[in-house]
């Protein structure tokens, strides 16, 4: 561990795990910890259990805004366990001087995505901080959830196994790299940001056994991949061509030397069923998102790793996104 | 008209059956070759695409690559580091450079270890950038960190044109450009101080198209003349590099030695004059520029010129700069892998005390450096 913390440690990848486990899990171990799930599931499976930070910047951005994404983010986590969202708690932190209408224009947003997830906020907590303290507001939502599906888990995956990818990836990323100050970009592209209890519920009713459901935030579809690997010990083969990516991320990451699969996503999951389930799943979640496809099989070829195989048939690995996400320069 | 999509200009050149097709080409003309050829890709961002696209998995065992120096965070030598340290500690400073750079270890630490120290340090996509954050600090100087090779040095002469000519007074630079034939002389010509003997392995020359936009292809006119190794200037993407390989493999078939241009699409002779003369109103050559694993190198980095030193950093905060050089670590054998002499493999510490995480020497600095490509593809290589 380095003497101190940099912006790499957040950065939802190698440097980012390497802090919580020699920081936080060592002190706080416990057996619901440890399994490092989206959610903790407590209450004898009844309950999932989650919180998140949001300190995104712009505030504002295409398609979306903080608030929306702290609701979206701990409802997400919940629904990746199979849990419908009913409680919420909201705290925030404001900086002197922040414009009060901005302020309620996030809470607005907040109160249509708890809306759409069924949830209410029964808690929360309000500070203001010297100008400076925080850069204009930062929120901090936990979530409790009621499990409707059980055993879902990154560790249950095996040899054979299918995995799905929700929607086209990386756009969340791309928006708001693209709306960042410095860049000039013109894009119409829109965040990906949404709630998914709703696709869950759907996933869940049409009756097929789900193996594993992720979220692929900070760090992308590569790190959920890289997380179930290693989880279950087995190998996955990724079909590098069939990842969907729209053109204009695309576009972005060609030219600041990104791959969309590390980019944050915060409406994008990743499902894993059994081969059996296969047809089924992708009816469910063509239903939703037309640009969801299969991307990945599970096999046990380099066990612990995540394999990408060209169309002109070379393989590479692909490793958790390392360090703060910069271009490339030449 | 329909509108040109950025997709236009990469869509094809990654097409799965073009490289299946010219890997057969290679197959087939690599049967006729009397001996094993070594190429090496000078840059960086060719050594990017060969490992993104797993390319040595198409080729021949007669036909290696030997993966350059033309990464220009990687060949920067520690105390020049520690320099973008110590600037951005300084009072009222804002620190500005490009990306990865951000990243590179010096003896004191990263500037992302400066930046949580509390330093300003920030990274931009093109130079240019630094005139608004030197107007919106305007009780602050900007020191613009300006690192790469042919192909960012106008980016850095538009910005110092720009400043002299609206007078702006808070915008300072510091200087590391280097250049890309002088370094491909060094390691055909010069010592290797571990192995003490002028050997190197280097057949022939994929030279980086970007850097022949701005400088031509002319640049390298001395390479098969003089020293017997032909280049052929190549584009980035996986089709343009299997082509160039291809063109390479030819010539030795042939029993050419010549320069060609796989990139024609873009590149000529003389390359763009207007850029160039840009670069020679602001810059001139150093004498001497220390490269990270491979020493000094004569004529290869770029300084602002002494009628424009009230704009360098590097003399301005002399009296606080180091300037011992630091050695790397003496069992690192970066100088040997980049000429071809040897693998990351054979290097002692290759993968126990230098990773990615804690580079100790150059080549695994970046993703783009022989060593991380190899501790990452490990056994796909």
């Amino acid at each position: 561990m380095t003497k101190t913390i940099t912006i790499a440690h957040g950065n939802g990848g190698e440097e980012n795990n390497e802090l919580i486990k020699k920081v936080f899990y060592k002190h706080f171990e416990n057996d619901i910890l440890s399994k490092s799930e989206d959610a903790a599931v407590i209450e004898n499976g009844k309950l999932a259990f989650t919180t998140d930070s949001f300190t995104v910047s712009p505030l504002f951005f295409p398609g979306g805004d903080i608030g929306k994404l702290a609701v979206c983010g701990t409802c997400n986590d919940l629904a990746m366990m199979g849990a419908k969202p009913k409680y919420m708690t909201c705290s925030v932190i404001i900086e002197e001087g922040f414009p009060t209408r901005d302020l309620e224009k996030i809470v607005k947003s907040m109160k249509k995505e708890l809306e759409i997830n069924g949830a209410i906020v029964v808690s929360g907590d309000t500070k203001v901080v010297p100008r400076g303290s925080v850069d204009k507001l930062f929120i901090n939502t936990t979530g409790i959830g009621e499990i409707e599906y059980k055993g879902i888990s990154a560790s249950h995956l095996k040899d054979g196994m299918s995995i799905f990818v929700s929607r086209d990836v990386g756009t969340h990323g791309a928006t708001i790299f693209a709306a960042r100050e410095g860049i000039e970009l013109e894009s119409k592209l829109q965040t990906d940001c949404a709630s998914l209890y709703p696709e869950v519920k759907k996933l869940i009713d049409s009756g097929i056994e789900i193996i594993a459901l992720r979220d692929a935030t900070r760090g992308g579809v590569s790190a959920v991949l890289n997380e179930w690997a290693k989880s279950s010990d087995v190998c996955i083969e990724v079909v590098e061509e069939s990842i969907p990516v729209q053109e204009e991320v695309r576009g972005i990451c060609e030219m600041l030397g990104f791959e969309a699969v590390d980019l944050a996503n915060e409406g994008t999951y990743v499902l894993c069923v059994p081969k059996k389930d296969e047809a089924k799943a992708l009816e469910v979640l063509q239903e939703t998102h037309k640009t969801s496809t299969l991307i990945a099989t599970v096999s046990e070829q380099y066990k612990g790793r995540v394999l990408l195989n060209s169309s002109w048939g070379t393989k590479r690995f692909l490793d958790l996104p390392t360090g703060e996400l910069l271009p490339r320069i030449c | 008209m329909e509108e040109l999509q950025l997709k236009n200009l990469y869509d094809n050149f990654r097409d799965g059956d073009t490289i299946k097709a010219f890997a057969k080409i290679i197959a087939e003309d690599a049967k006729k070759l009397q001996k094993p050829i070594n190429i090496m890709e000078v840059c960086g961002g060719h050594t990017h695409t060969i490992m993104k696209f797993g390319l040595p998995q198409l080729l021949p065992k007669n036909v290696n690559f030997i993966h350059g120096p033309g990464c220009p965070v990687c060949i920067m030598p520690k105390e020049r580091i520690d320099h973008a340290y110590v600037l951005s500690m300084q009072e009222n400073v804002i620190l500005v450079t490009l990306g990865d750079m951000i990243k590179v270890p010096g003896s004191n630490g990263s500037l992302q270890d400066a930046r949580a120290k509390g330093a300003d340090v920030r990274f931009v996509y093109s130079p240019m950038e630094c005139i608004k954050i030197a107007q919106d600090n305007s009780d602050k100087t900007v020191i613009f960190f300006a690192i790469g090779f042919e192909t960012t040095t106008p980016m850095t002469a538009v910005l110092v044109e720009q400043v002299i000519k609206s007078k702006i007074s808070n915008i300072l630079f510091h200087i590391n450009h280097v250049t890309v034939p002088e370094v491909m002389v060094e390691l055909i010509d010069s010592r290797d101080v571990h192995v003490d003997s002028y050997n190197n392995e280097i057949d022939a020359f994929l030279g980086p198209s970007h850097v022949s936009v701005i400088a031509g292809s002319k640049i390298y006119d001395k390479f098969p003349k003089d020293y017997g190794r032909p280049v052929v200037v190549t584009g980035f993407e996986p089709v343009d590099a299997m082509e160039g390989i291809s063109m390479i493999v030819k010539q030795f078939v042939e029993k050419r030695c010549e320069l060609e241009v796989q990139y024609k699409r873009v590149v000529n002779h003389d390359g763009n004059l207007k850029a160039q003369d840009l670069i020679n109103t602001y810059f001139e050559k150093m004498s001497l520029f220390r490269w990270r694993g491979l020493g000094n190198v004569p004529d290869s980095g770029l300084k602002l010129k002494d009628e424009y030193e009230k704009y360098d950093a590097e003399k301005i905060y002399k009296s606080v700069l180091p300037i011992a050089e630091i050695e790397d670590h003496k069992l690192c054998i970066c100088g040997d892998i980049l000429r071809g002499m040897a693998k990351p493999q054979e290097c002692t510490i290759f993968g126990t005390a230098c990773k990615p995480t804690t580079p100790i020497g150059s080549c695994m600095v970046s993703s783009e450096g022989a060593c991380a490509a190899y501790y990452k593809y490990g056994n796909l290589i």
